[in-house]
């Protein structure tokens, strides 16, 4: 029986560093290479030995499928090819492949350039690494090879993302990140019911079935012009793409619509070229934005300015988007460290927070933060003292080290999902549409993970696996062989049955299948006979009834002939020229000894392929007797 | 199999194939050839056109050609999906879609929508910012367009002319229009698959793969060669059709596109140096693109730096914005500027820098901002409606401006024909990229298709060139020519089909080997047909009869169908056979030699068994049970098929 094996090597039953081995008819796939943003040592990176020990991984993979920009699913990509490596191809959408070389280059100079790391790809691994980029438009089929064929849907997630259709032979995988559900919005939205064997899907908020994304919008609003509104700021850690843009488009035409004056910064020097970037991919966006687009492009903001480190001390309300969005790092920590002790403020965390982070400590209700972990201490001061001061830093880095900072977490701390991750409802949705035969959860906490499966097994009835890292879920598929039909069989069979289907009346046919180096045909016995240039071998039976009647042997032909025709009904009966009366395709003949012509011999004969229901011998020979009785 | 021409033009196809119960149109281009016969629409009044000595009153509405009233040759209504191929050709779409009952889908990419939109709103907008209060149809009338002058007199099907569409029928029209991305496989009622391709013409062409298992039909229509902005034509994809239907070839084959830029920049540049204007009739979308481009390049050489260029038409903004965003159509060049990120075309620059100015019409801004001497980009270019009229008016008496024409699609000289005469100069650089008679023998030569169609024009040289035997089409075997209204039967007969064998039959299969390499089984199955897709499944079992005291009742169950006895082949060697006859009891056969085989007398059983090299027969009593052993002991030596 043919398998599907998949294997998380990252994002099994865990949030980050999304990794996922699929290995379906013959083919291997790896789907996404991203990093953990909560370590960082070696468990920051997939463990890709796993595939091979020693050497290259070109051998062992025929492709490489990365979903979407963020850097759980693409941080570990140049490290994989250029390090590891891998020459084979890998596949983005066009947005994932603009954006992600520029999220890469800001996670190598943080990790290199602040942190001091070494043994780290470098700027070059990451452009050649890109160089193997291929990108995949939507619907795009794409022939990996001869067999693998690869397909591209919107997701929705964010710029660029996608869900990706995966197709070897009759066998298919669908992986998707995080499928929104508002994508609908958009003309290309949503999967067909492509009946895959496995869904992939992440599951992310899998408990979650969030409210809709109008009260949560207004909700956002509302907590914010409050906080302006008492003179406090507003802090919403963001990264540099994806949500961030939704979000300034929706302050944007708030601010403007209640003509409000507070200053609205974005703090990442990449915003205006983000904002590029949204503009150039404008049809990855939603309707409203495309439609509107000619006449105002909402990616030109005139109330949201660039932000200067300086900003974060001025006096009166202001809101700021810092980057990164867990606040395990970077501006948005130095920022919120300046307004923690004020509870006038308002810090805003709009998306997931991994395990470790100031972010997620702070959603779990965490007031007091020590701030003494080596690493969060080394990246404070590294990102307190000038550039040319780095080495100084490392240095003070290890005095600080003995030192606990503690931070009073008084400002209010809001969670509001806004990061576009499948949620419950958004899941359940994608299974109604897709109807796949088998689910596969990833990139999701363990306990969520246990209650979706659950959820999915009772309404779907499919079976919904959740393999842990390294561990390999394994799916036998039971694939229906392609056969090509001779036009003239089907056609032949199609006619018998009528031209509409009746269910009591099976429509059966009969044939040869030719199986020939690959080719499987399927024709008439007739045809595979002249096809494979054999003679036929008649195989016939003939059948000798005595009976006596005194009439001449004609006359005798032509009693049995009309009898025949009063008894069998239903019969085709001929009394044909040559003598010979056919029954269906059953041939009497009448001779008579030479001795006494009374005493004939009735010959019944018939050919192999005679069919049963007019079984000659047993119903024709009575007929000998039945005749011998007429006679008297 | 069977392909319905609907168009003569061979640029502006409209061709309906027939393919396994399917009908699709491909393309559905609009002829607008016949405006030449009317009269411009100015924008302002005209004292000189209204003075035009007229027949009787003349008739000044605009109409637009139909591709062809179809209806003698196919009910249009039955059309299930029409194929799109660029902008160009989907002019034709709301009058097919909106009045003829049609209830299909059409396909074309997400470019080919966005921009045939904007160019037959700019078509509306012309026709309908100067309202005619009259006009008048009753000259169609055979009767009447007899006595009218020539070349009216003379055209063919005006019956055919219909009035321009509105919006709400183009609005309605393209919402029927289904986006579809280059080799993605769409399938039609599970019987065939259609895939575009990029072909490389203009921003989101295509051609189009029609295909089903065994069959495979290409349309090439309107693609290029040439590296201008679009991405590249797919060429391999087309190999292995069975048909290659091919449309839309250069217009200008004896005109070098590259050569005619170089023409048109420097005509530009001395004019502008002269201190005229220049005026360039245009498309709103397509070869400007490639225009602004050079000129981008051009200006700063060429110290044209301070001349203002500008672009009007109600949908120039649209254009130029859209042409933007379609970065995963465009060549690789301009893909890889997106990625920095920048602009992919330059005239975001010119735009920026403010040496390319664009205006929905002129009025309003244009009248107060409008510098000369200056080049204009605008419509329509045949020179009978839109803003071109105006600047038509306004220049032509001047010999210091000149007028360059670059689209191919009409004739300069009629185009003129009403402004005569006229003391402006007068360009020709038509640029059709679209593929030449060279490259187009070479690409066929390439992808082998065992039989071409095209437009008959192809299949000879153009009448005012006879002598040119290159620029004709020579294929070996000879194409397939069409004609307006010809309708062919399409060269190949459709033999298997692609079924499925459902697992559990396929495992219930006894299959034996013929010869080396080759197998064969005998199959007995239920065939199942949903949504042209047939599937096999094994013949159920019937159910068990419950043991009934009713005997005649069982009889008159159906009888279960059984499968038929297989075909036999092979022969049965006769001391093989003899020896098995002992071994089944059977010891008493007299052999007896004949012309063709063996004839065996079972004396004991009085039964004769016939061997030959293709047949046996067996003559015996009637004696069931010994006939059924001799059958099986006579099987065990044949092939079953």
């Amino acid at each position: 029986m043919p398998e599907i094996n998949v294997t998380p090597l990252g994002a099994g039953q865990d949030v980050g560093r999304s990794c996922i081995l699929v290995s379906i008819g013959g083919k291997n796939i790896m789907l996404d290479c991203g990093m953990h943003m909560g370590y960082n040592d070696d468990r920051r990176f997939p463990d890709f030995s796993y595939i091979t020990q020693n050497g290259r991984l070109t051998d062992f993979l025929d492709c490489v499928i990365i979903s979407h920009f963020h850097l759980d699913h693409c941080g570990a990509l140049p490290y994989m090819s250029e390090m590891v490596g891998y020459d084979g191809p890998i596949y983005m959408t066009h947005p994932t492949k603009a954006i992600c070389p520029i999220l890469l280059e800001d996670f190598r100079k943080i990790t290199v350039d602040k942190k001091g790391e070494t043994n780290f790809f470098t700027s070059q691994m990451i452009k050649d690494c890109m160089k193997k980029v291929v990108p995949l438009n939507l619907h795009q089929t794409v022939q990996v090879d001869d067999e693998l064929e690869i397909k591209a849907y919107y997701a929705g997630h964010v710029l660029g993302a996608a869900m990706v259709h995966i197709k070897v032979g009759s066998e298919s995988v669908v992986y998707t990140v995080s499928v929104n559900k508002y994508a609908k919005s958009h003309i290309s939205a949503w999967i067909d019911k492509c009946r895959p064997d496995i869904l992939i899907s992440e599951s992310t908020y899998a408990t979650t079935i969030r409210d809709s994304k109008r009260c949560r919008e207004r909700d956002f609003l509302k907590k914010v012009h409050e906080t302006i509104e008492r003179g406090g700021k507003v802090l919403i850690p963001v990264f540099a793409l994806g949500r961030a843009q939704e979000l300034c488009i929706l302050l944007e035409t708030f601010w403007e619509r209640m003509n409000l004056k507070a200053p609205i910064y974005f703090s990442t020097g990449l915003t205006e070229k983000a904002n590029h970037y949204y503009k150039l991919f404008i049809t990855w966006t939603n309707q409203k934005i495309r439609k509107t687009f000619v006449q105002r492009n909402m990616f030109e903001f005139k109330h949201i300015k660039a932000f200067d480190r300086s900003y974060a001390d001025n006096p009166g309300p202001m809101v700021v988007f810092a980057t990164p969005g867990m606040l395990h790092a970077g501006q948005s920590l130095q920022i919120f460290k300046k307004w923690a002790g004020n509870e006038k403020n308002m810090v805003i965390m709009p998306g997931y927070c991994v395990q470790g982070t100031i972010g997620h400590k702070i959603l779990n209700g965490q007031r007091k933060l020590e701030m003494e972990g080596r690493a969060t201490v080394r990246l404070l001061i590294s990102f307190a003292l000038t550039k040319r001061l780095i080495h100084v830093g490392k240095l003070l880095a290890c005095v600080f080290c003995f030192h606990t900072l503690q931070l009073d977490v008084k400002l209010q701390v809001e969670y509001m999902s806004f990061s576009a991750h499948a949620d419950a409802k958004g899941i359940m949705q994608l299974i109604r549409m897709a109807e796949p035969r088998n689910m596969l959860l990833v990139h999701g906490e363990a306990v969520k993970m246990e209650f979706l499966k659950g959820k999915i097994e009772q309404e779907f009835s499919i079976d919904c696996y959740m393999p842990a890292n390294g561990e390999t879920a394994t799916v036998t598929t039971n694939p229906s062989v392609p056969v090509d039909i001779s036009l003239n069989l089907l056609k032949r069979e199609m006619a018998l049955g009528g031209p509409l289907p009746d269910p009591k009346k099976p429509r059966t046919m009969h044939g040869t299948l030719i199986m020939k180096e690959n080719s499987l045909k399927l024709v008439s016995s007739e045809q595979a006979l002249k096809e494979l240039g054999l003679n036929e071998h008649q195989l016939r039976f003939t059948c000798r009834v005595q009976l006596q009647d005194p009439h001449s042997d004609p006359d005798t032909l032509h009693r049995i002939y009309t009898h025949l025709k009063s008894v069998l009904k239903g019969y085709t009966i001929q009394h044909l020229p040559d003598g010979t009366v056919m029954v269906e395709s059953i041939v009497i003949k009448v001779s008579s000894s030479a001795e006494d012509t009374n005493a004939k011999v009735l010959l019944l004969s018939w050919s192999y392929q005679v069919k049963h229901r007019h079984c000659p011998c047993s119903r024709l020979s009575k007929l000998g007797q039945k005749h011998n009785r007429l006679k008297t | 199999m069977k392909l319905y021409c609907l168009s003569g033009h061979p640029t502006l196809p409209c061709n309906v194939l027939k393919f396994k119960s399917t009908t699709i149109m491909l393309d559905c281009g609009l002829d607008t050839t016949s405006v030449l016969n009317f009269l411009p629409l100015p924008l302002v009044h005209s004292p000189r056109l209204s003075k035009l000595p007229g027949w009787i009153s003349k008739d000044g509405t605009i109409n637009l050609e139909k591709v062809l009233d179809a209806r003698e040759l196919l009910d249009l209504s039955t059309i299930d999906v029409i194929l799109i191929s660029n902008y160009h050709c989907m002019m034709a779409l709301p009058y097919i879609t909106e009045h003829t009952g049609f209830t299909g889908t059409v396909y074309a990419t997400e470019p080919t929508l966005q921009i045939g939109r904007l160019l037959m709103e700019e078509v509306v907008n012309f026709m309908e910012r100067v309202p005619k209060a009259q006009s008048a149809t009753c000259w169609k009338n055979k009767e009447i367009q007899r006595m009218l002058p020539g070349p009216l007199k003379d055209a063919v099907d005006v019956w055919t002319w219909k009035r321009c569409y509105s919006m709400q029928e183009v609005n309605s029209a393209l919402s029927k229009v289904q986006l579809v991305g280059y080799s993605q496989k769409v399938e039609l009622f599970g019987a065939v698959q259609v895939s575009p391709l990029s072909s490389g013409y203009s921003l989101g062409s295509s051609n189009w793969i029609i295909q089903s298992h065994h069959e495979k039909v290409s349309y090439v229509s309107g693609s290029s060669l040439l590296t201008t902005h679009p991405q590249p034509m797919d060429q391999s994809s087309l190999k292995n059709s069975d048909v290659l239907i091919l449309t839309g070839l250069t217009q200008m084959p004896t005109a070098n596109p590259d050569g005619m830029l170089g023409e048109f920049c420097s005509n530009l540049a001395m004019t502008i140096r002269a201190g005229g204007n220049v005026l360039v009739p245009c498309y709103s979308s397509g070869v400007i693109y490639d225009l602004l481009e050079c000129l981008y390049q051009f200006i700063e050489s060429a110290s044209l730096g301070t001349t203002p260029f500008y672009f009007i038409s109600p949908v120039a903004n649209s254009s130029l914005e859209f042409s933007q965003i379609f970065a995963e159509w465009l060549c690789h060049n301009k893909q890889t500027k997106v990625y920095l990120p920048e602009p992919p075309f330059p005239h975001a620059e010119l735009i920026q820098t403010n040496k390319l100015k664009h205006y929905p019409s002129i009025h309003g801004d244009f009248s107060s901002e409008f510098r000369q001497p200056c080049v204009v980009f605008t419509g329509h270019p045949s020179l009978r409606f839109g803003d071109v009229v105006h600047f038509m008016e306004l220049w032509g008496k001047s010999s210091l401006n000149t007028i360059i024409f670059t689209e191919p699609d009409f004739s300069y000289l009629d185009a003129l024909a009403p402004y005569q005469p006229l003391a402006m100069k007068c360009v020709y650089c038509p640029i059709d990229t679209r593929l030449n008679f060279h490259q187009v023998s070479k690409l066929l030569k390439e992808v082998q298709p065992l039989h071409v169609v095209c437009p008959e024009q192809y299949t000879q040289p153009p009448l005012t060139q006879s002598h040119r035997s290159d620029l004709m089409l020579e294929l070996q075997p000879p194409p397939m020519p069409y004609r307006r209204c010809s309708v062919l039967n399409l060269p190949f007969r459709r033999r298997y089909e692609r079924v499925y064998i459902l697992p559990e039959l396929a495992n219930s299969l006894v299959p034996s080997e013929i010869k080396p390499g080759v197998s064969v089984a005998t199959v007995s199955a239920v065939v199942h047909s949903k949504d042209n897709k047939h599937t096999l499944q094994s013949v159920p079992k019937p159910p068990p009869v419950a043991p009934s005291k009713k005997r005649k009742r069982v009889m008159d169950e159906p009888p279960v169908v059984l499968a038929p006895k297989p075909l036999l082949s092979g022969a049965v060697p006769l001391e093989a056979f003899l020896a098995t006859l002992q071994k089944h009891g059977i010891t008493e056969v007299k052999v007896e030699e004949t012309a063709d085989g063996h004839i065996l007398h079972l004396q004991a059983e009085d039964t004769l068994i016939q061997l030959e090299e293709d047949g046996t027969h067996i003559v015996c009593d009637n004696n069931e049970p010994l006939r059924t052993t001799l059958r099986d002991l006579v099987l065990r030596f044949l092939q079953k098929l």
